[in-house]
């Protein structure tokens, strides 16, 4: 398998989605790419890290007003 | 056996009933939807519009359309993911009228080759969002996605951070699965790739 091939089968293989014998085809790449185990490692980090810290917070002031003015809109419809 | 036991008496998800209850005149249900999904689209609406005040408009709007289209809501997808389409669509209204005489799609840019394949090979530490603190990290995550074509950007958001599946994303997005998953890949990496600039090994005196 050569790292191409790798990468394209990367999404799958982070979300596992992968039948077994793709896996291991991709897990023996790995033992012998120092490469690919970076791409995986820090690719998974960057999803993780996303994922973990909050960018756009909605602040609890403006929540409110936001939800009130929802529903006052709401019940005039 | 377990599945003729659950035949026809499949489970009716909560957000179904609470739309059914706010299409009979139930504000209160309608509310309880709000208040369990406003955060999300203010910050789906913010990636994409990267606007605060359009942001507040979006969260207003996307709910009053869906409130207003609930007889439209057919109960075989998911009321978030409904609701997002609605969002995605008022975020990308918005986009448009801020960059008036640009027309911006969730097309736009795509056909870049820039991380296709990956160039920064560094090794990141096992905690590389530790050297950085929480304002100045948010600053830099923020800073990152912003500079994504919005066709990636948008992917990611919804299936990477707001946890929708590839196939909502493709139904949310009006994308085919394969379009949906080659923009993942290619955001992923993008995103990968600049965020290897603050996070890796020999940065600040790290490890080596």
């Amino acid at each position: 398998m050569t790292c191409t091939e790798f990468i394209a089968q990367l999404d799958d293989f982070l979300d596992a989605r992968v039948s077994a014998s793709l896996r291991a085809d991709l897990e023996e790449h790995l033992r012998t790419c120092e490469h690919c185990v970076i791409t995986l490692n820090t690719t998974r980090k960057t999803i993780e890290v996303y994922r973990s810290n909050e960018l756009y917070e909605l602040p609890n002031a403006l929540r409110d007003r936001l939800q009130k003015a929802i529903l006052a809109k709401c019940k005039k419809c | 056996m377990p599945d003729i036991q659950t035949q026809g008496t499949e489970e009716i998800h909560p957000d179904v009933l609470l739309v059914n209850q706010a299409r009979a005149g139930d504000v209160h249900a309608f509310e309880k939807l709000v208040k369990q999904y406003d955060r999300q689209v203010f910050r789906i609406a913010q990636h994409i519009t990267q606007n605060r005040e359009d942001a507040e408009d979006v969260v207003q709007d996307a709910f009053l359309k869906a409130y207003e289209k609930l007889d439209q809501f057919q109960g075989n997808s998911k009321f978030y993911t409904w609701l997002v389409r609605i969002a995605v669509n008022e975020s990308l209204m918005r986009l448009r009228k801020r960059r008036t005489g640009r027309m911006v799609s969730i097309d736009e840019d795509v056909e870049t080759e820039e991380g296709s394949m990956p160039r920064d090979l560094a090794d990141w530490g096992p905690d590389p969002e530790q050297q950085y603190g929480q304002s100045e990290l948010a600053d830099i995550l923020r800073k990152t996605i912003q500079g994504l074509p919005p066709g990636f950007r948008i992917v990611f958001v919804l299936r990477d951070v707001e946890g929708l599946s590839t196939e909502e994303t493709a139904e949310t997005l009006g994308l085919s699965v394969p379009a949906v998953k080659s923009r993942l890949l290619r955001a992923r990496l993008q995103l990968r790739e600049r965020l290897s600039r603050y996070f890796r090994n020999n940065k600040k005196g790290g490890v080596k």
